[in-house]
């Protein structure tokens, strides 16, 4: 009898141990917001250089290793060259952060959208805006139109096509969680099965192997692969926007989080007074007009 | 595995003959006291068993459900919608892993076999065989499988050979092949070696040649007893056919990952998950029968 007691008795405060633990869990976060939308900026929200940022008095900027050119060169954020090194650089400037207060953290493409605590305040990463994506995360304003582009082997027939009609019995790839692969999935509608990369390294071997006839990615990754890695490969084309409305990259922030708004104005400020343009010129100046696909 | 063995070997197979004693048993009265007294513990145990049971799931669920990052945690892992989106292209992702499977498990079940026999042939004049045998499970077992992947299915098609095929899926399972080759082989090695030297040196005696020893005595003993790590190894190739989307094949995994990428939410990993365990789970009770079984045979007329 007393047996079948103290094992009772052994549950009872297993439980009660439990539930205290439950009881301390349950006790609010200070980081954790319930509000959906990012807090209303005001003048005191985004004093400069000091913004509530994960490490007090210094920005840290996530991106994914390797970061690929023409985004970043030699794969290093920290040297301020490369579109989005250029642009990182500026956001930080522009909300009051010098060069030696931006600490560089690699985060990888999927990990950057995790719920749970960030470690970083933004991720920069060639990430398109949508709708969908916004449940997840909260964005910047945009601070590049981007278009998708198509690429194939000079002497391949996919290099002929002069329409989307013409990419149909095209085998087609991209990398997995691009809109690029939205782009073969959605508008061209290929009658075999896209090939899906985890890597455009991949893809591009694939592309030199003949494993796939053509794959889409961003243009000025197109113009880059062309100029530099594949040689022996061509721009088709460009596909137009869906939907008319363009697609734009948008810094990543957490959802939620007290800074969007501020670094939201930051792009914005930067659009205005031409710093973006500047960039975008410096850095991806080659990335002129490919034919359009209809 | 245990657990099987409790429920069947527990008592013996059919009534043995010898064991019937001429008048019919009558249990005295103290055994039917001890063994009321048994049964009494056993339902308490059973009791208490099934209580703190219950009680460690409420607990877990409070603790989880009440955890601060729940809702966000629910909306981005189990969210009903997603996964309803994610099943159906799921479902086709893995009917490539169970081609890959089928296809890949024959291959490797009959070259490793092959491998395992190249090394423990005995005589001189075979040791070039055994040391190409030995070599090859030593590289293969210890080079990392995606490797081995990245090589074969990037690296075969560079170079430009004719009549090569490209064909991601097939180059992938090859290099599943070459990997999962060597385990086995390993498995059928100790298996032909845990066969006491006695069988073999009975089956000669009787008369057998040395490959009628192999043949009908030592490799029939091998097998049965190498069923249980064979489907280990089974159910783990099962899991990395889904590697073969390194090429660009859209496996149940990849399937997942490209709306998982899109959307950012990341429920159906779960589903793919849940959809791989679902398959593992028939072909884990098949060996657990298998295993039961072939104890059954050779505890004949019960296990001491």
């Amino acid at each position: 009898m007393h047996l079948a007691q103290r094992a009772l008795r052994r549950a009872a405060s297993t439980a009660t141990v439990a539930l205290l633990a439950v009881a301390v869990g349950c006790a609010p976060q200070p980081e954790e917001k319930a509000s959906d939308k990012p807090s209303g900026s005001g003048a005191q929200a985004c004093a400069k250089g000091e913004l509530d940022t994960e490490v007090s008095g210094k920005l840290t900027i996530a991106t994914d290793e390797p970061a690929y050119e023409p985004w970043f060169k030699d794969g290093k954020p920290l040297n301020g060259k490369g579109f989005e090194s250029a642009v990182a650089y500026a956001v930080a400037k522009q909300l009051g952060y010098d060069k030696g207060d931006v600490v560089w953290q690699s985060v990888p493409f999927n990990k950057a959208f995790a719920p749970g605590e960030k470690t970083f305040d933004f991720d920069i990463n060639q990430v398109s805006i949508s709708d969908e994506r916004k449940k997840a995360v909260d964005f910047s304003s945009g601070y590049y139109d981007v278009r998708q582009a198509v690429i194939a082997l000079k002497d391949s027939k996919a290099a002929k096509a002069k329409s989307i009609a013409d990419l149909k019995g095209v085998k087609l790839g991209a990398q997995v969680g691009t809109t690029s692969l939205d782009y073969i999935n959605d508008v061209v509608k290929p009658t075999e099965q896209p090939a899906a990369y985890a890597k455009n390294d991949q893809a591009k071997s694939a592309l030199k192997n003949g494993q796939v006839d053509a794959i889409v990615v961003d243009l000025p990754t197109a113009f880059y692969i062309t100029a530099a890695e594949v040689t022996d490969a061509r721009i088709v084309g460009q596909f137009e926007n869906q939907g008319g409305t363009p697609e734009q990259f948008g810094l990543v922030l957490d959802k939620g989080s007290a800074l969007t708004s501020c670094v939201t104005d930051a792009v914005d400020a930067l659009r205005e007074d031409g710093t973006l343009a500047a960039v975008e010129k410096q850095w991806l100046s080659d990335a002129v007009d490919a034919p359009v696909l209809k | 595995m245990t657990l099987v063995k409790e429920e069947s070997g527990g008592e013996p197979e059919g009534d043995s003959g010898e064991e019937e004693a001429h008048e019919a048993y009558v249990p005295s009265r103290r055994r039917i006291e001890r063994e009321r007294y048994k049964r009494s513990r056993a339902r308490r145990a059973t009791a208490i068993a099934a209580l703190s049971t219950l009680v460690t799931g409420i607990v877990l669920y409070l603790v989880v459900v009440n955890a601060p990052g729940w809702p966000r945690t629910k909306e981005t892992f189990f969210s009903a919608q997603y996964a309803r989106e994610a099943f159906p292209k799921v479902l086709e992702g893995l009917w490539l892993n169970v081609r890959l499977l089928l296809v890949c498990g024959a291959a490797v079940l009959v070259l490793g076999m092959l491998i395992a026999v190249a090394r423990t042939l005995r005589g001189p004049v075979f040791f070039p065989l055994r040391a190409l045998a030995a070599a090859y499970t030593d590289f293969f077992r210890g080079l990392p499988l995606i490797i081995n992947l990245m090589i074969v299915v990037l690296g075969v098609p560079a170079l430009r050979l004719q009549g090569i095929t490209v064909d991601p899926v097939l180059l992938g399972g090859t290099a599943l092949t070459l990997t999962y080759s060597a385990y086995v082989a390993e498995v059928f090695r100790a298996g032909i070696e845990s066969v006491h030297p006695s069988q073999r040196a009975a089956a000669r005696s009787l008369g057998l040649s040395n490959r009628q020893a192999l043949r009908y005595v030592v490799l029939p003993q091998a097998v049965r007893r190498q069923v249980p790590p064979l489907l280990n190894d089974l159910v783990s190739l099962q899991k990395d056919t889904g590697l073969v989307s390194i090429g660009g094949a859209v496996d149940a995994v990849r399937a997942a990952d490209i709306i998982v990428g899109r959307s950012l939410n990341y429920t159906p990993y779960i589903v793919a998950g849940l959809v791989f365990v679902a398959l593992t789970i028939p072909m884990t009770r098949f060996t657990d029968w298998v295993t039961a079984r072939m104890d059954r045979r050779q505890a004949q007329g019960g296990s001491i």
